[in-house]
Parts: C-alpha cells; structure tokens; sequence
C-alpha cells in the first residue's frame, strides 16, 4: 500500500516537472558561425523592413540573421551582459547604457571593424559622435528620428512656418480655439510629451553645452536657464486648448485630434515623427491634411539645434559574419532599402531619396542640424526620469508650483547621480 | 543540438530523478529507526523540502528586507533609522498613508457592505446563479485590465465635446460635468474613482463568501423569528447579522489586506499623481526608480508590520472556529 502511494507520488511529480521544464524551452541561441543573432526593439513593420535590409546581404554571403524583438531592450541587455549569454548584435536601449557596457568590455570597439574614414565621412558628425565612448566608436545609429515638430493642419493653418519662436507664439490662433494642443497622459509614462518640449526649449535658448550640463546632472533645475526653459512650456500650456485639465486627461497619442476638429481646436501641435501615423488613426485625418516644421530658433547663436534619438546598435561578439553585419548595415545601400519602406530617417547621408516628405525633411533637419542631441530625458538617470516626467504632469496642472517643483527635481538630482552600486 | 534543449532534457528527467531519489533515501533511513519512531519521523522528512523552500523564498528574504531597511541606498552602511524617519517625515510617503488608509477603510466598507447586500437581495430570487455570476466575473479580471476598462469608463473630454467615457456622459445626462474623475483633487475624488474600481472587482468575492455563510443559517431560526412577528429588518438584525458576524470578518481581514497591497490599479491610471499615490506604489517606485534599496525595505517592513495584525486576527478567528467544531 505505501509503495504503490509513493510510485503514485512519483508520477505526480513527474508528470508536474515535465510541465515545468517544456515551458522554458522558447528562444535559443546557437554557435553556428554562419547564424548572427540580433536582438532589437523593433516589431510589427519596423521588424519587416530590417529583414528587408539584410535579405540582400544574407543572399549574398550565405550568413542568417535570426532577429528577435524586445520591448524591453534595458532588462533584457542588463541580464545579458551580467550572465554572458549575449547576442552577436544588439539594439542598445539609449547612451547611458552603451557607455556603460563599452567600459564594462561586453560591448566591442567598431574601429577596426568599420572603415572608420568613410564611416566618418558619409555619416552625420553628430551621430557619430553619439555613438563614441573614450573616443573609440563603439555604436552605430541604424535607424534614426527627429524630435520637434510642429505638426499643423494645412486647411487651417495657410501661412508660411514662421522663421523664430517669438513669430510662433505671436500667430494668431485664428480660426482655432487656441494656439497649441498638448496631450500629456501615457500610463506611468506621463508627462513625457512635456519633457520633449522642454529639451526643446533648453537646447534652443541656452544651446548644447547647458543642455549637456543639465542631462549630466550638474546645472540644477532651479538654474535660471533651465527655468526659463519651463516657462516657455508654460507660456505654451497657458496658450493651449481645453486648459490644463484636457492637458493631462488626454493621451499623447490624441494630443492632436483637435487640430482636425470642426471648428479647430487649435492650430500647432508639438510631436516627434511619429505622430503622423496618429493623426490618421485617431484625429481622422488622410494623407496631405497635414503638415509640420520644424521648431524654429529661438536664441540666433543656437541655431539648428536639434534633439532626436535613434536606434543605437552595437557588437557583442567577434564573430565574423557579425562584423561583416554590421559593416553592412551602416552602408548606404542597406540604410536606402529601409527609406524606400518608410518611416525611417537615415544616418547616412549619401542616403537621398524619402518616399514620404516626412523622411526627406527629418532628414535635411539632421543633415543641417548644427547640433544635434538625443532625448535628455532618456540619458538622465531612471530616477531623473520619473521625476522630469511627474514634473510635467504636477506642472501642467499647477503652473504657480513651478518653483516647488524645480526644487524637488534638484532634491533628486542630488542623489539620483550617485555611483551605481 | 540546441544548448537549451539540453538544460530542458536534465531539468525534465533530473529534477523527477533526484525527488524519487531523495523519497527513497529517506525512506530506506528511516528503516533504520525502531519500527515504534517510524511514523512519527517520516513526515518531518516528507516535509522538510517545503521547509527549506519556506526559509530560502520567505524567511530568508524577510530578514533580509530587515536589514536592508536599516542600510543605505547601495546596501552599503548602515544608516539606522534614517530610512524610517524618511518615511515619517516627507511629504509624498504621508499622502501615501493617507491614501492607503482610505483604501483600507473605504475599499473595506464598500466590499463587505455592498457584498452583504448583494448576498442577502440575491438569496431571494429565482435567478440568483445568473447574478452571482454577474457580479463575481470582475474578480476573475486582472487588475490592470481592471484598471484599463475604469480608464474607459472614466475617459473625460472637454465639455462641449461628446463624452465618450461611460461615467461622464450618465453625469451629463444630469446636466452636470464632465469630471476629470482620477484626476480631480477636490473631495478627494480621483481617490474615491480609484478605490471604487477595487469595490467593482472585490465585490463579488464577498458575496460569494457572505452567501455561502447565509445559507448556513437555518431557516427554522428564521421561521420561528417571523413566527414570533419580527419584521424582515429585524430579523436581520438580530439573526442573520450576529450568526454572519465571523464570515464578515474573514472576508473584511482579507479585504484589509488587499487594500494595503493595492498597486496595480493605480499604477496603471495615475501612476501616483494627483495625490493617489499609495505605499505599495512608493515602494516598487523606490525600488526599480530610484533604485534607494533602504527605502524601498523600509516601506516594504511599514507595509508588512501593518498587514501582520488583521493577519494574526483571521488565524486566532479560524482557529476560535475550528475550536468549536
């Protein structure tokens, strides 16, 4: 009687473990010296076009690329690299973690792996001095995007993109409600959309080097220039429809359904170059309803400053074929199959020809741009972050606190730049 | 071969292997004692692997948690009280408590209290399973698609324009709003929203307890009171209320606890802003944002200090209870 309960108990068990153990088969990695794995934040269309890229390299070498998407390229790296199960090639969530892991050694220098001379020579110089850590470059922008737009209807707005700041905020709003809309809600992401705006401010009226300064975490939030910068925000906030209310009840992706209203809700919207795809999902607009420019000068000695990001990509391993990648993938004939899909902005500047007048004027943006700096928020410490976002959100609904809440981000500043441990 | 579907095949046949393996060993050590100590020696070693699993995933842990309240950002020195007095004296962990206390308190009446009398009203009609049913579904939802569908029903646009959200478009019919109903300070609505969602979800886990302990009474009680000329309130006042009164308070101790825990709803609607921030919230923010690992403990100890009470009042009723059968 016992025996039979204890072989009962076993199977059991059994039976259980089996469970256990085929739900971690997924994924895989290989050594196969012909395979590269590449681990990306891309899916859906974006996925298709960079298959679409290496399709002719894989053709012409008989390497495979095995391409898996994440969107949690942060976690996903950080285990990576601590447990040494990496990737040949991999996406890099921004340059905070790409300094981080070239100094650590898991990421490998480029410099003899890229003909550095026409790397350096086709690519715009900003980006390529994103991607450079201790002077070496150890990333490359496969993809990249603009920031700073301001998106218009072209029924309503019929006059010519003013040339200053001060002309944009002098437009009248005719016949919209009001000058601008702003959609602040996103989850736990909130407030983002404003610290876009804000980037945009500091860049154009105090130029790179208080931008640099201020990302890095050594000019505080109550620093004048930065305080300024929170007030043109605010001056815009104050000028935008439905009052603070609409601001941070209404989600980043409608942000700009007013535009297309009847009558228009307001005239400018303030968006990266994705918003397009928003405009026609959810504000009902079609193609050629709108179109945008960029956020004009502010201060004349900053002119063409510019924030954006891009997808970062970097080396994990000294394979061969993953070298030969990514040499190619930086190339101007693979970087103008994905500008022939769509939606994409190249690094590369022999890369000349946009189907869409989004990519062709993202494109003269950064081609012209005399800085150029990615997203702020993104480089500040995930501490930083949070709190620029909430400030957004406590900001927009009560202006008068600006001073309070620019001493409550020096108050994180102050430990969120601590060492890591 | 894939390295992977080698690691599958070990933790496939291994990990059975080595549990067979250990049952046997012990069992053929456990021949080793006289025949008379055998049956009070096996369970401690059929239970002993659950035992370690308890002090490695939960003990352990717990102290660790300890300790590490009492350390600094990087778990480095020890910086005594300074997280606590943290936690006591900034302004954001304050309305954090605050806000949980009305989760507790609010979420707690509103579970039991519309539980109650959802059991009672259902117990007396034909079509009682449908509307059980009804009401338990919520609790089987997540509690961030919970939180997703609230933020439908709550959506808000400017007045003059459609209301497209559920709640404000009723409120309109009314004449009034719309509301900016999470995010709206003033009486402490966005609160309010929020620990109504918890109400919509726990409800039906009430009723379903609180409709179990109403059948239990027996019904020649009841007869005889309204025998006796009770009327319906008063035989709910002094019956069925006095005779449910330990199944309310299973079901509030449980209620109490979810309330401390609450996270997810509001992580998902307002992510702590407006002023609905909770401690729950505060501490995975501490945790995974700032990454200040003393804090994060110290409020993970505050949250775990205010759930152990109701917990040692459900096991000292659950024993009172057992003691009587």
């Amino acid at each position: 009687m016992e025996r039979r309960l204890t072989r009962r108990l076993i199977a059991t068990l059994g039976a259980l473990v089996l469970v256990v153990g085929a739900c971690n088969t997924g994924g895989g990695g290989s050594t196969a010296d012909k395979e590269v794995s590449v681990v990306g934040s891309w899916g859906g269309s974006e996925q298709e076009s960079f298959l679409a890229m290496v399709k002719p390299w894989e053709d012409s070498t008989g390497n495979k690329v095995k391409y898996t998407g994440s969107r949690g390229l942060g976690a996903y790296l950080t285990t990576a690299v601590a447990s040494g199960t990496l990737p040949d090639l991999a996406g890099l969530p921004g340059p905070g973690e790409m300094s981080e892991f070239a100094k650590g050694g898991s990421l490998k220098p480029l410099d003899t792996v890229l003909d550095l001379n026409t790397y350096k020579a086709d690519t715009v110089p900003s980006l390529v001095e994103l991607g450079t850590v201790d002077g070496k470059v150890v990333a490359v922008f496969i993809k990249s995007s603009v920031k700073g737009f301001i998106w218009y209807n072209k029924n309503v707005f019929t006059g010519t993109a003013p040339t200053n700041w001060d002309g944009v905020m002098g437009t009248s709003p005719a016949p919209a409600e009001a000058l601008f809309c702003v959609g602040l809600e996103s989850g736990a992401d909130s407030g983002w959309p404003g610290t876009d705006w804000v980037e945009d401010f500091v860049i154009r009226q105090s130029g790179a080097s208080v931008y640099d300064t201020w990302v890095a975490g050594t000019t505080k939030w109550t620093d004048p220039a930065i305080k300024q910068a929170f007030e043109a925000f605010g001056d815009v906030l104050e000028a935008s429809y439905g009052g603070s209310t609409f601001v941070n009840s209404t989600n980043f992706g409608g942000g700009g359904n007013p535009l297309f209203t009847d009558p228009p809700g307001c005239l400018f919207h303030h968006q990266a170059s994705f918003m397009s795809d928003f405009f026609k999902s959810q504000g009902g607009a079609a193609d050629g309803d709108f179109d945008f420019f960029v956020m004009p000068e502010i201060n004349p000695e900053n002119a063409g400053a510019l924030t954006g990001g891009g997808d970062l990509f970097g080396l994990f391993s000294d394979k061969a074929a993953a070298k030969e990648l990514l040499k190619y993938l930086v190339t101007a004939e693979a970087q103008q199959i994905w500008a022939d899909r769509g939606g994409f902005v190249s690094a590369n500047t022999k890369v000349t020809t946009y189907p869409d007048p989004v990519g062709q004027k993202s494109a003269d943006a950064i081609k012209n741009a005399t800085v150029f700096r990615f997203d702020g928020g993104d480089l500040m410490p995930a501490a930083m972050k949070a709190a620029f976002f909430r400030s957004m959100v406590d900001y927009a609904e009560t202006p008068a606190n600006l001073d309070t809440i620019l001493a409550g981000l020096d108050e994180v500043q102050a430990s969120a730049y601590a060492p890591a441990p | 071969m894939d390295d992977q579907l080698v690691t599958a095949a070990i933790v496939v046949l291994g990990v059975p292997a080595a549990l067979a393996g250990y049952i046997l060993l012990t069992e053929r050590l456990i021949q080793a004692f006289p025949e008379r100590r055998q049956g009070r020696i096996r369970p401690w070693f059929w239970i002993a692997p659950a035992l370690a699993f308890l002090i490695v995933f939960l003990i352990y842990p717990t102290l660790n948690t300890l300790v590490l309240s009492f350390q600094d950002a990087n778990s480095r020195n020890f910086v005594g009280l300074d997280n606590y007095a943290w936690f006591f004296g900034d302004a954001t962990t304050l309305e954090a408590l605050r806000n949980s206390v009305l989760w507790v308190v609010f979420m707690t009446l509103g579970v039991v209290g519309l539980g109650l009398l959802v059991a009672i009203l259902v117990d007396r009609v034909r079509y009682e399973p449908v509307a059980k049913t009804a009401i338990f579904i919520p609790l089987a939802i997540s509690f961030v698609a919970a939180a997703i569908i609230w933020k439908f029903m709550y959506e808000y646009r400017p007045p003059g324009t459609p209301q497209i959200g559920t709640v404000n478009a009723l409120v309109g019919l009314l004449g009034l709003g719309p509301v900016d109903w999470i995010r709206e300070r003033s009486f402490l609505i966005d609160n309010f929203a929020l620990i109504f969602i918890g109400v919509w979800m726990w409800t039906g886990f009430a009723m379903v307890i609180l409709s179990a302990g109403l059948k239990g009474i027996s019904i020649e009680l009841l007869e005889a009171a309204r025998v006796d000329g009770a009327n319906e309130w008063q035989v709910f006042k002094g019956i069925i209320l006095p005779l449910l009164m330990p199944t309310i308070f299973v079901v509030g101790t449980t209620i109490v606890i979810t309330a401390l825990k609450s996270f997810d709803i509001v992580y998902t609607l307002t992510n702590g802003a407006f002023g609905t921030d909770v401690i729950a919230r505060k501490m995975v923010f501490e945790m995974f944002t700032t990454q200040h690992f003393g804090r994060a403990s110290a409020v993970a100890i505050v949250l775990l200090v205010a759930i152990i009470p109701f917990m040692a009042i459900n096991i000292r009723r659950f024993r009172e209870q057992e003691a009587i059968r």
